[in-house]
């Protein structure tokens, strides 16, 4: 895995830097202030100048975090925030650029936008705040709303098969996918920060509960009884292990994933899967990504972690190329270089 | 080559219709006379006529594909209206070309393509070259094919090859009756061809022998020769519409000193903008060819923001797809021009034809009050200008421009005088200061009532914008309803004080003509043509041409109010007149529409100015 070289020791940032004087409007009990506070615990950590932060975002409930942040940042207009984050990055490809976005915002209405992003592997952060609900809109399904749900706009339950983000995410060639819960926050930081480590688009999951519209859609995998036979948190070079006992695993057998007890007909944690994030080959993580209850709990942490050329990287090497190798320094000099007559 | 029987016919202007089936040369041939045209002194403007399929059957009408050039020792505004001589390689090219020639023009053809065959899927009955319908036209039967086999026989290329050199021999007929040397032409062919001798050899022979071939037919008795045009002294290059867009902005770049990023998704008839500006990568620009148009207009957004000079292009339909972003950049008082080479609409319309019909999306396009600057370029070279103008606007106001141009302009070509970026007009963008204690983000300039561009990476000035309502100055989301229609008034009055920064509006003809003429953008070249040809001829008519449409320029009553009577001419159902209407309701206006995908002819315009004076 390549990691960007970063001196934190020159900069001496805290949290309060990029906390902003505004209003914070989201609903008391949203998932998104755990979010929105643990990407203010990170950004201090990057050894990124505050200036060179840039937060963009679409529309939704999510899509106003730039304004809660003290850095450069836009809201933007529903679905496009991979596009805007696009032209901030090529234009200068310098800045430490996060897109924050919903599953409406990101896989309904701006899904061209982002997997194209993904599949050009331009380098930026992309939080994907996933409630699995549109909240602002005030409780319509959305991409990733489970079949059956009844919701405003599906009153005998929803018949579309939702998306799975981190399926469509590796689908669309992505290289740095993770998941993280926002009850837990301190993963959350660490996801965060490799995901600003790693160079290229780097999409994190976070399943966020939204309290109004559609509380509780992660509660399997949140509440107290049942959370510890349905979260699986990935160690890279560790077996899939979780349960209240540790004592549930993951194996490979054959074309798919099973799910076995340790001590049981024979199984050992040697049996069990060997989590690597950094293999090439997309196929275990995304089966890994696609794993959900009722017949298996859900991955957190990160995922997959590729290392790969970016676009903006390949499109400044070209530029310094083309002007090496040129003859034509300037405007003018363009102008005069072919096809040209005199008249006296 | 140089001793000639004939006799020189010297001519003011000429116009020439290079016309084949696609695969036969006809672009190449017109652009290397183009080249000899320039060579020899001469003012001229071409345009190309192609189908919109790419290869349509062989030999058929569809499959068409033409050239057109017009030139003189006078100035060229247009590419002419009919031919004076037209070239047909095949029956269908004669068949499609018939209506685009002046009675008596000089037809020359491949006979050999004159068979059975042809005239069948042309879609003729019989040979139209023997049942009386062209005696009206001075025929030129040349045994093309024939010809071309014979001259390089030698050579023992196959057929294929042989075929593709056939167009050399066409244009060898032409460069005799026009008295051109084949010097320049035999060079191209050696540079391009380097690699391959042969090749050059073949279309040398070829050309040569189209030449000495017309030099011994008694067919042409007479050669012509058009003198050389007055033109200012200076270096030259052809250039059309899109490639100059393409330039100005490189040019704009340059004097703002900022990047140029391009954010755009191919369209007809837009998309040589894009490939052009990908080509320069040696002057540092960044041309992003997005996954749709959305994302090529967002991403230009999120460049401005960043510190480019962000432009996206495209044409009428990718217009309607931008309109939402437009408006974002509205709200952001961000830079950022909007390219829209305008074709014939609705939805996808007609995509290779020319129209000015998406005027009215320009200025009005998008949800809620959300005006920006319009400009219209006025020629294929004029849009070197328009394209710099637009980026200086944009710049300096700190808010989108959209740039209309058009199908004819971007693909018709005329003769560009090169000028020197040190000579353009400064472009000083209004960027904010690091650490600046004052900077809001929307605190304005008093005069020009822009804000301020604070530019990620620069220390003190970190600020969020978005397409929420801003309070004035401090640019907070504020759904306060006094502040609304205060920013409303506001953006609105930003962009009409850009009315001090533009030229006044130049009339062409007299204060107290009889009759002024009105039009805007692509179509100054006919206008002009006419209204001068008319003022030769001792009418009282005057010519009123806009390039800036959003704000208008401030003489703009005036000079409407001077005149008896007003005719807007446009090639829609009336969108400008429309805009007059409602900008000065106290004058009466006539119009003069077309609608047909097709350029104004001179003849059509100065019949019906004629009319109006007369009655």
């Amino acid at each position: 895995m390549e990691n960007q070289t970063i001196d934190t020791g020159l900069l001496q940032l805290t949290k309060e830097d990029f906390s902003s004087d505004q209003m914070v409007k989201w609903c008391p009990g949203c998932g998104d202030h755990a979010i929105l506070h643990a990407v203010e615990g990170v950004f201090p950590k990057l050894g990124v100048a505050k200036e060179d932060f840039v937060v963009v975002s679409g529309i939704g409930c999510s899509s106003r975090f730039p304004y809660y942040m003290n850095t450069y940042g836009m809201h933007g207009i529903h679905g496009r925030a991979a596009a805007l984050a696009t032209g901030v990055k090529l234009s200068n490809p310098k800045l430490s650029v996060w897109m924050i976005t919903g599953d409406g915002d990101c896989m309904a209405i701006g899904g061209n936008h982002f997997i194209h992003t993904i599949r050009r592997n331009i380098d930026i952060n992309i939080l994907l705040f996933n409630n699995k609900i549109y909240g602002l809109t005030k409780g319509q399904y959305s991409p990733t709303t489970p079949r059956g749900t009844k919701t405003k706009t599906s009153p005998q339950g929803t018949f579309e098969r939702p998306f799975n983000p981190g399926e469509l995410v590796i689908g669309a060639q992505g290289n740095f996918f993770a998941r993280g819960l926002d009850t837990n926050p301190k993963q959350l930081a660490v996801i965060f920060e490799e995901a600003a480590r790693h160079k290229g688009t780097s999409v994190v999951e976070v399943m966020q509960n939204c309290v109004i519209f559609y509380n509780k859609a992660h509660e399997l995998i949140t509440a107290r009884e049942t959370r510890d036979d349905y979260q699986l948190h990935l160690v890279h070079g560790k077996p899939l292990i979780f349960g209240k006992n540790n004592d549930k695993g993951i194996v490979l057998k054959g074309t798919r994933l099973e799910l076995v007890t340790i001590g049981e007909n024979g199984i050992t944690e040697k049996d069990l899967l060997v989590h690597d994030q950094f293999e090439q080959d997309p196929g275990v993580h995304v089966m890994i990504a696609r794993m959900a209850p009722p017949q298996f709990p859900v991955a957190f942490g990160i995922i997959r972690s590729v290392a790969a050329e970016t676009f903006e990287k390949v499109m400044e090497n070209t530029i310094m190329e083309a002007k090496a190798n040129s003859t034509v320094k300037n405007t003018d000099e363009m102008l005069r270089s072919a096809n040209t007559w005199t008249i006296d | 080559m140089t001793s000639k029987n004939s006799k020189v016919v010297e001519l003011e202007q000429v116009v020439i219709r290079f016309a084949g089936d696609s695969g036969d040369g006809m672009q190449l041939t017109g652009a290397l006379f183009s080249d000899s045209t320039a060579f020899a002194g001469n003012d001229f403007a071409t345009f190309p006529d192609y189908p919109a399929e790419i290869r349509a059957p062989q030999g058929t009408v569809a499959g068409v594909s033409g050239f057109q050039i017009h030139f003189g020792h006078k100035s060229i505004y247009t590419s002419g209206d009919l031919a004076d001589v037209l070239i047909a390689m095949n029956p269908a090219s004669l068949k499609a070309n018939m209506k685009w020639i002046k009675d008596g023009a000089i037809i020359i053809l491949d006979a050999d393509a004159f068979i059975e065959k042809g005239f069948e899927r042309a879609g003729y009955a019989s040979d139209p070259t023997l049942d009386g319908s062209l005696e009206n036209y001075r025929l030129i039967k040349a045994p093309i094919s024939t010809l071309t086999r014979e001259a390089v026989k030698q050579l023992s290329l196959d057929n294929k090859t042989v075929m593709k050199t056939k167009n050399m021999f066409a244009l060898g007929i032409v460069m005799y009756m026009f008295n051109r040397e084949l010097e320049l032409v035999n060079k191209y062919y050696e540079k391009k061809f380097k690699s391959n001798p042969l090749v050059v050899e073949a279309n040398i022979y070829v050309l040569a022998a189209g030449y000495n071939y017309a030099e011994t037919l008694e067919l042409i008795s007479d050669t012509y020769k058009v003198e050389p045009a007055a033109l200012e002294k200076g270096l030259y290059r052809n250039v059309t519409g899109n490639i100059a867009t393409a330039w100005g902005f490189i040019a704009a770049a340059e004097k703002a000193g900022l990047q140029l990023f391009l954010g755009s998704y191919p369209i007809t008839p837009a998309t040589e903008i894009l490939q052009e500006l990908t080509i320069h990568k040696e002057l540092g620009v960044k041309a992003f060819q997005a996954e749709d148009e959305i994302a090529g207009i967002v991403s230009a957004i999120g460049a401005s923001f960043a510190g480019s000079l962000a432009i996206t292009t495209t044409s009428g339909p990718g217009l309607s797809l931008k309109s939402e972003a437009i408006g974002l950049a509205v709200m952001m008082e961000l830079p950022l021009v909007i390219v829209n080479v305008q074709r014939g609409g609705p939805s996808t319309g007609l995509p290779t034809k020319s129209e000015q019909s998406d005027l009215m999306q320009a200025l009005y396009g998008r949800n809620g009050e959300a005006p920006v600057i319009v400009l219209a370029a006025k020629s294929p070279a004029d849009c070197f200008y328009a394209a710099y103008d637009a980026a200086k606007l944009s710049l300096e106001h700190m808010t989108p421009v959209i740039l209309l141009t058009d199908g004819s302009l971007a693909q018709g070509s005329e003769v560009f005088r090169l000028p020197h970026v040190a000579d353009l007009a400064t472009i000083t963008p209004p960027l904010a200061k690091a650490n600046d204690a004052a900077y809001k983000p929307y605190r304005r300039d008093p005069e020009k009532l822009n804000r301020f561009w604070a530019v990620p990476g620069t220390e003190g000035l970190r600020h969020r914008i978005g397409g929420l309502e801003k309070e004035d100055g401090s640019g907070n989301v504020s759904h306060d309803p006094m502040n609304h229609q205060k920013m409303t008034l506001l953006r609105e009055a930003k962009v009409e004080k850009v009315a001090d920064y533009i030229p006044e509006l130049q009339v062409f003809g007299t204060d107290d003509a009889d009759l002024l003429v009105v039009s805007w953008g692509g179509t100054h070249g006919v206008m002009l043509t006419v209204v001068e040809k008319m003022i030769e001829q001792g009418k009282s008519i005057a010519l009123a041409h806009f390039r800036n449409i959003m704000p208008l320029p401030k003489n703009t009553e005036a000079v409407l109010g001077r005149y008896k009577q007003r005719i807007v001419c446009e090639i829609n159902n009336g969108q400008f007149i429309k805009y007059l209407k409602i900008n000065f309701p106290q004058f009466k206006y006539t119009q003069y529409n077309k609608i047909q995908g097709l350029p104004f002819m001179v003849a059509e315009l100065e019949q019906k100015f004629n009319e109006l004076l007369n009655a």
